[in-house]
């Protein structure tokens, strides 16, 4: 019976996602090999399966998967380190705060994708242009959310902590970061996903390696089977990065849940 | 000899987006000897939480000025130790890290600060969950490690905000005794406010009764049970006298705040 809210067991939990996915598939085999669509707009599983094996052992496509992600995690961690410090001195400096806060909130909203154009006149179509799209499109993003959560820390806890006798460095070090920690690794992990979208689209415009220059590629040769094969890579390296995100932050915070 | 010493202290909150000004506490005298128990009774709104506020220095008040040992307060500080009636305890640290927090803000080398910790653990009870987050702690069990987590600065005062308001009355009863049985022993100056009046004559050697708003001190009466104190005094004569007296005192407050809201 379904009633709001209430649990269900791991196991159901298990077999309910994993459902989902079969039913995805079958109607996706049902459409391609029933010949409701043309093969050449959209790939059966099969072959699909088939041009992945051929892309992973004879193209090298496992080179373009590790560029990809070195050049996200590349964006990423350079954006990290900019903006986890900064968004940190916001959240606790009202006049730091003031400062950048009207200009980031402007920034966040310039779409990461039109940068692209200019950054190719800028940096080229080298690796420096690459890193710069997923840097731009991750840095405003984690400095607000990080100032925000920073800001929102229980007024009890630094009171409580002025009284053991901290000054404000102490306060700062001792109370706002650890306990916005979780939320900035929340924060991060969040981001990284967006990251991933970037990533792809900076590479579909003068790239010649990565998933999303093969996926170019294949629109010309309308190998669709490899672009929905490079599409679910991405979407399976998204899953396990999450993965382990989500089981570091768990590891690292373990009093938040204990 | 005087300690504490606040004098003609008031605090008026300015209105809220052009609402009236609120008066939480009027001009204030009180004078408080060295190592002397002082609660602070009075029903919700009589401003005694502002007072131990602007005693801690989180709070400023508008007029007058409070006086620690002759130096004048301006700020929060180690001197004065602050138990919150909400739980404070630093989630991320563990009940001994907790304790340690001041220690380490004074650049206390690691050997001495186990030592006090230790200490202070085994005097509030808490052996064996020295490395337990707070979260996997009672309600009690975070308070006591809170009053630790305050006397191990060794601070000057200890000031209490409805420490245990939180607390069912059986584990109330019980913090009672193991605060009493601390001060017995060691002697701080204590100042604890409270709204419950059994608790404010069990701890007390002197409470402070505290009116409606605007907040002022209307009675001052010296507790001169003997100690140590016993739970069983709870039901002596003396203390129902007491409780009778101050029981009249609170209740037209009480009524008087009820009206107000």
């Amino acid at each position: 019976m379904l009633r709001p809210l209430e649990p269900v067991g791991r196991g159901t939990r298990l077999v309910l996602g994993i459902s989902f996915f079969i039913v995805f598939v079958a109607a996706w085999s049902f459409a391609t090999f029933g010949g409701f669509v043309s093969k050449t707009f959209l790939a059966n599983p099969l072959t699909m399966v088939q041009d992945g094996y051929l892309l992973l052992t004879k193209y090298g496509f496992l080179g373009d998967i590790g560029m990809t992600v070195w050049r996200v995690l590349g964006g990423f961690v350079l954006a990290a380190l900019v903006a986890v410090p900064l968004g940190i001195l916001m959240g606790a400096y009202k006049a730091v705060e003031a400062f950048f806060e009207p200009f980031v909130s402007f920034a966040r909203y310039l779409p990461a994708s039109a940068f692209v154009p200019l950054l190719i006149l800028w940096a080229g179509i080298g690796e420096t242009q690459k890193l710069l799209v997923i840097f731009i499109g991750s840095v405003f993003q984690i400095i607000l959310m990080v100032a925000v959560a920073v800001a929102q820390t229980r007024r009890d806890l630094v009171e409580a902590a002025y009284t053991l006798g901290a000054k404000d460095r102490g306060v700062l070090a001792r109370v706002l970061i650890p306990a916005n920690a979780p939320e900035i690794a929340e924060i991060l992990r969040l981001v990284l996903g967006w990251a991933w979208t970037y990533v792809i689209v900076a590479e579909l415009i003068g790239s010649s390696s990565g998933i999303g220059h093969m996926i170019v590629d294949s629109q010309a040769l309308l190998a669709t089977g490899q672009i929905i094969f490079g599409i679910i890579i991405i979407g399976l390296i998204g899953l396990v990065s999450d993965f382990l995100f989500k089981a570091l932050n768990r590891k690292l915070f373990a009093w938040r849940l204990a | 000899m005087s300690q504490l010493q606040i004098t003609g202290v008031g605090r008026i909150f300015p209105g809220v987006r052009g609402g009236n000004a609120v008066t939480a506490l009027q001009p204030t005298d009180l004078s408080i000897a060295k190592n002397d128990f002082i609660t602070i009774l009075g029903p919700s709104g009589c401003g005694k939480s502002t007072l131990l506020r602007i005693v801690a220095g989180l709070d400023k008040p508008t007029s007058g000025e409070v006086l620690l040992d002759g130096r004048k307060i301006d700020g929060p500080g180690p001197d004065r130790g602050v138990v919150f009636q909400s739980y404070t305890l630093f989630p991320w640290l563990t009940v001994a890290d907790n304790i340690a927090f001041g220690l380490k803000e004074k650049g206390m080398p690691e050997g001495q600060r186990k030592d006090i910790v230790a200490s202070y653990i085994e005097k509030v009870g808490l052996k064996g969950f020295e490395n337990h987050f707070p979260k996997q702690l009672s309600g009690g069990m975070q308070q006591r490690t809170a009053i630790a987590r305050a006397l191990a600065n060794d601070p000057e005062i200890l000031l209490l905000d409805e420490p245990f308001g939180a607390l069912d009355n059986q584990t109330r009863a019980l913090m009672q005794e193991l605060l009493l049985g601390i001060w017995e022993r060691e002697r701080k100056t204590v100042l604890f406010v409270t709204h419950d009046i059994e608790e404010a004559i069990f701890l007390a050697s002197r409470v402070i009764v505290m009116s409606a708003r605007p907040g002022r001190i209307k009675a001052d009466l010296p507790v001169d049970l003997p100690h140590p104190r016993h739970y069983t005094m709870k039901t002596s004569v003396a203390f129902s006298d007491l409780k009778a007296r101050l029981t009249e005192e609170i209740r037209a407050e009480a009524v008087l705040a009820a009206m107000d809201h």
